[in-house]
């Protein structure tokens, strides 16, 4: 009789349901409006980028759109800065140093986080405590340093500093190497016997073992670059090898304050926001595989 | 050839750990290091920093009044809010979204999540259209039509009001990684757990939660909070990215990132800026330590 009971109440308590119950609706209630405060803003960016100019000057004004328009991105990639570098340049830019850091990243990362997990050396859990504590590290706290690191280096006004001090992702290693802990040992050593070097091993039976840790990290590494300013604010003088994220800076600043403007930023907006929705919508699911490991023990 | 190879496989632990660790030392240690070392200089970026002691840090606490009185507190109502009050919200929300089926769960999660895809020159883009300051503004336009006010209000450059919009626009953004792994790990929580703390006697959600969510997730609650703090931080700009200048309208959203690069870019007193990066930098190595005892104790 009594575990009849506590059966109907854990049924009520509904951890991860499988089915639609009533008793979730006090959930919707809570979660729908929160859902639909939180995506306003977004939505009103989405409503503006198609605004022609007259609705975009319209008073009162007005949170849909009557006769939506391409206008906005058209002017959008037909400007070009003050020195002449056009819109689509910076976008190419972008598009370009954000797939070499994606890439740089996921193996640096993956390769490193086999190291630290399955490798056994002097040092290796030192290691891993210092890049367990760089989770606490804030970059923007050292942004001065790090221009020095960058003119020393040589890497200053060139391409690598947009790109050299994004792939250094310690959330990254972290979230690779606690996945690829709870990988079997007895896997490695098979391979091992089989005669298979590490990297070998790395590449053809870690690399698909741990694809959903991957696409966390893609899309960690993906946010922070494209939608990165601050490289090519402080590193980097040449015009022609800035980012989009970095244009864009400059256009809200220039053109926030006049209406017209508002419709071509929020057309830049919508190029910046997309890619990053789109490609969560793509992986999500593995994020989430991968982060019920993400934990700190 | 095969020498080669043979001294690659013999150090392969060094060889794929190398990439990351040259990069980590160059764009983490050192500058950490360098940052530790300007502290204790006068250092105007063009001559050779010259040693001065605990100068910058003594001046830093007695004697730099915007610090003090701009600084540090909005630092702390910001944290408090943004840091706690969005790591409470984002637990909240992840429990309630574990409530309910997958497909909505999965729809409303992204929802949720994607404010945080907006970071830094978006931000500014997406909400100066409601905050925008004349009669157009959304947010201007529904106090107006309400009576609220008779004036269209610049809400971005009032020093009045700035803080606070700093802090509903970060907490909007802070449904990020920590957020999903608090998720994640309140799904992940054995059923049976459940059961077995029904039979022992617990009475309701409320219970449930401390006895039974929280310690079985705590992992995951360990990592969100750190999320939360660093997040915290790294969007400290956010007063300077909304204003559209630094320092913010009579310094109200002036917050400790922000006062480093006003040091550190605009008046190049790099050494001044870099005591204060490493204030900064060990306040939130302090406050993660803490956090994880207060944590791991309670799981216990």
């Amino acid at each position: 009789m009594k575990k009849k009971r506590v059966r109907r109440r854990i049924r009520q308590s509904g951890m991860n349901p499988k089915h639609f119950d009533r008793s979730q609706l006090k959930f919707y209630a809570l979660l729908i409006p929160i859902g639909i405060l939180m995506a306003l803003p977004i939505v009103f960016i989405f409503v503006n980028a198609f605004k022609p100019i007259d609705e975009l000057f319209a008073y009162p004004p007005r949170f849909y759109v009557k006769n939506p328009t391409l206008d906005n991105f058209r002017v959008l990639l037909s400007l070009s800065s003050g020195t002449s570098v056009p819109a689509v340049r910076y976008l190419f830019n972008s598009i370009v140093i954000s797939l070499v850091v994606v890439f740089t990243t996921i193996f640096i990362s993956a390769a490193a986080g086999f190291a630290l997990s399955k490798k056994k050396f002097r040092g290796r859990d030192a290691l891993f405590d210092i890049n367990k504590t760089a989770l606490m590290f804030v970059s923007v706290a050292v942004s001065i340093p790090r221009y020095f690191v960058i003119v020393y280096t040589g890497v200053f006004n060139t391409i690598w500093a947009n790109i050299l001090p994004l792939v250094v992702i310690p959330t990254g290693v972290f979230l690779v190497k606690q996945f690829i802990d709870q990988l079997p040992d007895a896997l490695i050593e098979a391979a091992v016997i089989d005669g298979a070097s590490d990297y070998k091993i790395l590449r053809r039976i870690v690399f698909p073992l741990i694809k959903p840790t991957l696409a966390t990290i893609t899309i960690l590494s993906f946010q922070s670059v494209w939608n990165n300013i601050e490289t090519s604010n402080l590193y980097i003088n040449n015009e022609s090898i800035k980012t989009f994220a970095f244009y864009m800076s400059t256009l809200t600043s220039v053109t926030s304050g006049s209406v017209a403007g508002q419709g071509i930023s929020a057309a830049a907006t919508l190029i910046m926001f997309l890619p990053n929705l789109i490609l969560f919508i793509i992986l999500q699911s593995r994020v989430m595989n991968t982060m019920a490991h993400s934990g700190i023990k | 050839m095969r020498k080669i190879n043979n001294f690659l496989n013999r150090h392969s632990a060094a060889f794929m750990l190398a990439p990351y660790a040259i990069l980590f030392l160059l764009f983490i240690v050192i500058p950490v290091l360098a940052a530790i070392f300007l502290s204790f200089t006068d250092f105007n970026s063009v001559q050779f920093p010259s040693w001065v002691g605990f100068d910058n840090y003594s001046q830093l606490f007695t004697n730099d009044s915007i610090f003090m009185q701009k600084v540090l507190p909005n630092t702390i109502t910001f944290a408090v809010f943004v840091g706690v009050g969005g790591y409470v919200m984002a637990f909240f929300l992840a429990w309630c979204l574990s409530q309910i089926t997958k497909g909505p769960r999965t729809l409303l999660a992204i929802i949720i999540y994607s404010p945080s895809m907006t970071g830094g020159v978006l931000i500014q883009t997406v909400w100066s259209v409601i905050f925008n300051g004349d009669k157009a503004g959304y947010l201007n336009y529904i106090l107006m039509k309400m009576d609220f006010i008779e004036e269209p209000i610049a809400w971005l450059q009032s020093e009045d009001y700035l803080l606070v919009i700093m802090i509903i626009v970060s907490l909007w953004s802070s449904m990020g990684v920590g957020f999903l792994a608090m998720l994640s790990g309140i799904l992940n929580v054995n059923e049976e757990l459940y059961e077995a703390g029904y039979i022992d006697g617990i009475k309701n959600r409320f219970q449930e939660i401390i006895y039974i969510t929280i310690p079985a997730a705590k992992p995951q609650m360990l990592f969100g909070a750190i999320m939360a703090i660093v997040n915290t931080f790294q969007t400290g700009n956010i007063g300077v990215t909304l204003s559209g200048s630094n320092p913010t309208p009579n310094s109200a959203g002036q917050l400790v990132v922000t006062h480093i690069e006003d040091y550190g870019y605009l008046r190049f007193e790099m050494g001044y800026a870099a005591a204060i990066s490493v204030v900064l930098l060990v306040g939130i190595y302090m406050l993660s330590k803490g956090t994880e005892k207060a944590l791991s104790s309670k799981g216990e």
